[in-house]
């Protein structure tokens, strides 16, 4: 399995990306932001980090760059994206998925380990999870406010897009367990056709036992 | 040609900065303003002179880039 990761000037969570999909044997080429062919992958990956330092709007000038054309591309005939944190920014910039992150209701920065819930577990990303699985994961971000319009929140309800959403440890989904602000607890999202997933978490920084936490690996697993 | 461009956060999409904004200006003892949202500023200039298809070229610009119309709206103003 080989997987593409787009580096943005800005990035700053390509290399965990890396790490985490090559424990997986997942072979991993880096992409520049400014390349015009995508390698043949079976997995494009958005990371992590700051493209173009946030300015003007999370995302919005990195969804705009050259390589982001194949991507779109890539991505309407059915190839996997994931993006995380940034990358689930960029991906609705783009507009292959809806809605959009704005700053956290708090107005702060957080970083801190939270729990997700899987909601669905029917998607290419998260086939090995069991149904209503609870991960603990960490977040890192100041705009993961997801917001959508009436409309657009009825259709990712409507067709069972919504992937992950914020809990407590006991499955809890509820205002006191939203770290942001998130419209219905959202952490992640896919697009109709369930091959674009966006979640602000960070699965790739809980592989491995010495990094904290194991409980992102079957995200992981769910690709191959 | 030479315009402003002005992008402001949807009535319905909440705006903490704003909020928070509010909150400094209540502190200062200005009681009497409310509802303050925050938004965005742009100038830009266009190499064009008519002034409909430069206009054309400031709407492409708000559309594809400086809003994003799932959060935000946008006007446009020639300046002299």
């Amino acid at each position: 399995m080989k997987a593409s990761v787009i580096v943005f000037p800005g990035s700053n969570c390509d290399r965990d990306i890396q790490v985490a999909l090559e424990k997986f044997q997942i072979a991993t080429t880096m992409v520049w932001h400014q390349e015009t062919e995508l390698p043949k992958s079976d997995l494009v990956v958005l990371p992590g980090g700051f493209s173009y330092g946030d300015y003007l709007r999370c995302g919005s000038m990195a969804s705009k760059s050259k390589i982001m054309k194949e991507v779109i591309q890539y991505a309407g005939t059915g190839g996997y994206v994931f993006g995380i944190c940034n990358g689930f920014q960029i991906l609705t910039e783009a507009g292959l998925l809806p809605g959009a992150l704005l700053r956290n209701n708090k107005l702060k920065f957080i970083c801190k380990d939270v729990q997700i819930k899987t909601i669905n577990n029917q998607t290419a990303f998260t086939k090995k999870l069991s149904e209503h699985k609870i991960l603990t994961v960490p977040i890192a971000h100041n705009d993961g406010n997801f917001f959508a319009s009436k409309e657009e929140i009825q259709s990712l309800k409507d067709n069972n897009q919504i992937v992950f959403q914020y809990c407590d440890k006991e499955g809890n989904i509820s205002g006191e367990s939203n770290p942001n602000g998130s419209f219905l607890n959202i952490a992640g999202i896919v697009n109709k056709n369930k091959n674009v997933l966006g979640m602000m978490p960070h699965p790739e920084r809980v592989i491995d036992q010495l990094l904290g936490g194991t409980d992102g690996q079957e995200i992981f697993r769910s690709l191959l | 040609m030479k315009f402003e461009i002005f992008v402001t956060l949807k009535k319905d999409v909440l705006d903490p900065q704003g909020k928070a904004v509010e909150g400094a200006i209540k502190n200062l003892g200005l009681s009497t303003i409310s509802n303050i949202r925050q938004g965005k500023y742009f100038t830009l200039e266009v190499a064009e002179t008519d002034e409909h298809k430069a206009k054309q070229q400031a709407e492409e610009a708000c559309k594809k880039l400086l809003a994003n119309l799932t959060i935000e709206e946008y006007s446009i103003k020639k300046l002299s």
